[in-house]
């Protein structure tokens, strides 16, 4: 009987932090919007947001309602969901290759997004058919699937998966910088550079309609996997002797990381960081078991790339800084904290 | 009849590590597997639960092939104990106990009454109830080893398969858990080095060499001095223990 009051009380506990943490996203949404050069109070944010979304008449500039809906709305909602994105993809691929250093881009997709980025930009491959984000998306999976064949056939331990994707990527960064180095003028190769340290800037909301299904998709997918994630921690054959189907979990899991990335990536570049560093965050506030740990790597990553973003447009005036640059200069101090106090507490 | 093996061999690339085993292993009993590093005796407990495919031959558990068992259905039947599976994850003995009922739950469905209750019976059973809350980090090795005992028994299997439990313990763990096993009434197949547990507290011994087995029966039928001339190379003195009445083997260094 005990036992079942203290279940519901954990029931509430867990609904209290979900709210909580969908408040602090909505809090972090509202101030991206309200905070840059021209500062909109939130009253007014909520107000356009209301005037669209239900149908309100309250009376707000033109100006006010364009920058809100049109630029900063869209930019918050693309950099919750890119952040919630890599953060999950960073906790999965943690769990699936039982390595904590294990992270997005180390499947190759990054450097593969860079290099067909740059084939569409300055080759002119598919020019006019293919957006620049097209050509990253097609870049990522490429690279990806170069990754999944090479480990498959080094015999698909979690190392030789590790290694293989450090391989491609070494491979995939070596052509784009050979492709830069040899087709692009210097303004060119600036407007490279910013992206492949990420940059919100070019966001729209054909964006938001594209990368936040895919992020609400790839957190379905590995919540349904849940347990699986969990059987992983004493490594394959454990898994598999606690009635877990490996392999088929192994290619799930995978694929749906290196979509979220490949998506996130096309859209704004190679943001560094948070992949690596949210999940071991989130692990030290509520713990290894991945019922509780997704979600919050999940809200976490996703506030801090807002966060992150909000930063990057007001720290020097005039001037964006490219977000990547945010995320490791921050967030590494802040790391390096966690590191310092798990290390006391263990 | 708990588990069966009729000619199993098993082959990685192109040499033969299993070469035409059969044997039978009665309900509750436990099987000792004995023999020379690189003898098998790894490979043939991962086949038997399905962790490698053999090349040919049958395995059955009660009446039914492994072949044709779902992973899930073989996971509710049957575990499996590693040698020596740590973790880096910061994990509670009780996480890591909780994990044996993994196949027993649904895809979403938060762990049940039931479930507790198997938890802690498989925490108590190996007398770890007092740690349930200490990280697996702080766990000694033989601590260790009895949490994944624990787990093992979570999973309410009708057999237990131990790949060298006893592995880096000293005298009064390997005894704490060989004790602990012969105990259970669960039908076991352990992989062993040390001939005198062995025959303290198996009921049936199997020795492998080279893939194949060369002796299989009662203690005092399988530990001879012929047999543990030819298979490990050694000298043995083989007397019944005024003790404990089982086997007793001491060696003659020449």
């Amino acid at each position: 009987m005990s036992g079942a009051v203290l279940k519901q009380q954990q029931w509430w506990a867990h609904a209290a932090l979900v709210i909580a943490a969908f408040s602090l996203l909505a809090l972090m949404i509202g101030l991206a919007v309200s905070i840059g050069e021209i500062s909109i109070p939130l009253a007014t944010t909520a107000k356009a947001v209301s005037n669209r979304l239900f149908g309100s008449v309250f009376e707000l500039s033109r100006i006010h309602q364009g920058i809100i809906w049109d630029y900063r709305l869209s930019r918050a909602l693309v950099a919750a969901s890119a952040g919630a994105s890599l953060a999950l993809s960073g906790a999965v691929l943690q769990a699936l290759l039982r390595n904590p250093l294990a992270e997005p881009y180390v499947l190759g997709v990054s450097a593969g997004a860079s290099t067909g980025a740059v084939c569409v930009m300055l080759l002119g491959f598919g020019y006019g058919v293919l957006s620049l984000s097209g050509g990253a998306f097609i870049g990522a999976v490429v690279a990806f699937l170069l990754v999944a064949f090479l480990a498959a056939g080094a015999g698909g331990s979690s190392e030789r998966i590790i290694l293989c994707g450090v391989a491609g990527s070494q491979l995939f960064n070596a052509v784009t910088s050979y492709i830069v180095t040899t087709s692009a003028n210097a303004e060119q190769a600036r407007g490279v550079m910013f992206w492949l340290l990420g940059s919100l800037s070019g966001v729209r909301w054909p964006d938001v309609y594209l990368v936040v299904p895919v992020t609400m998709f790839g957190f379905a997918v590995s919540l349904f996997h849940v347990r699986s994630l969990d059987a992983f921690v004493f490594g394959t054959d454990a898994a598999a002797s606690l009635g877990i189907a490996v392999r088929r979990v192994q290619v799930v899991l995978l694929g749906t990381t290196a979509l979220m990335t490949a998506t996130v990536v096309s859209m704004v570049g190679a943001i560094g960081f948070v992949g690596l560093v949210i999940p071991h965050a989130a692990r030290f506030l509520v713990g290894a078991r991945h019922d509780r740990l997704l979600p919050a790597t999940m809200f976490g990553g996703g506030i801090f790339l807002i966060g992150a973003d909000i930063i990057s447009r007001i720290i020097i005036p005039q001037q964006v800084l490219p977000i990547g640059v945010v995320t490791a200069l921050f967030g590494t101090p802040a790391f390096a904290v966690i590191l310092y106090r798990a290390r006391r507490t263990a | 009849m708990s588990i069966r093996l009729e000619d199993v061999s098993f082959a990685a690339g192109n040499s033969l590590i299993v070469n035409g085993v059969s044997l039978t292993v009665q309900t509750g009993k436990v099987l000792g597997l004995l023999g020379p590093n690189g003898s098998g005796k790894s490979s043939l407990l991962r086949l038997i639960c399905r962790l490698r495919k053999v090349r040919s031959g049958i395995i059955r558990l009660g009446e039914s092939d492994v072949t044709t068992l779902a992973r899930s259905d073989l996971a509710r039947r049957i575990a499996f104990v590693e040698q020596q599976a740590t973790t880096e994850t910061q994990l509670t003995a009780r996480d890591v106990v909780r994990l044996g009922r993994t196949p027993h739950r649904g895809v979403l469905s938060p762990l049940g009454v039931k479930d507790d209750a198997a938890v802690d019976e498989a925490l108590s059973r190996v007398g770890m109830e007092g740690r349930a809350t200490q990280l697996w980090q702080t766990l000694s090795g033989g601590e260790r080893q009895r949490v994944h005992i624990a787990r093992a028994l979570a999973q309410s299997p009708a057999e237990l398969l131990l790949d060298e439990p006893t592995n880096h313990l000293d005298i009064q763990h390997q005894l704490e858990i060989l004790g602990l096993i012969s105990r259970l009434g669960v039908t076991c197949v352990i992989a062993l080095h040390d001939l005198n547990l062995a025959a303290m507290f198996c009921d049936q011994l199997a020795v492998l060499q080279q893939g194949s087995v060369v002796a299989i029966g009662t203690p005092q039928h399988v530990l001879t001095r012929d047999l543990i001339g030819d298979v490990f190379g050694v000298q043995a003195h083989v007397e019944t223990s005024p003790i404990h009445g089982r086997c007793n083997i001491q060696y003659i260094i020449a």
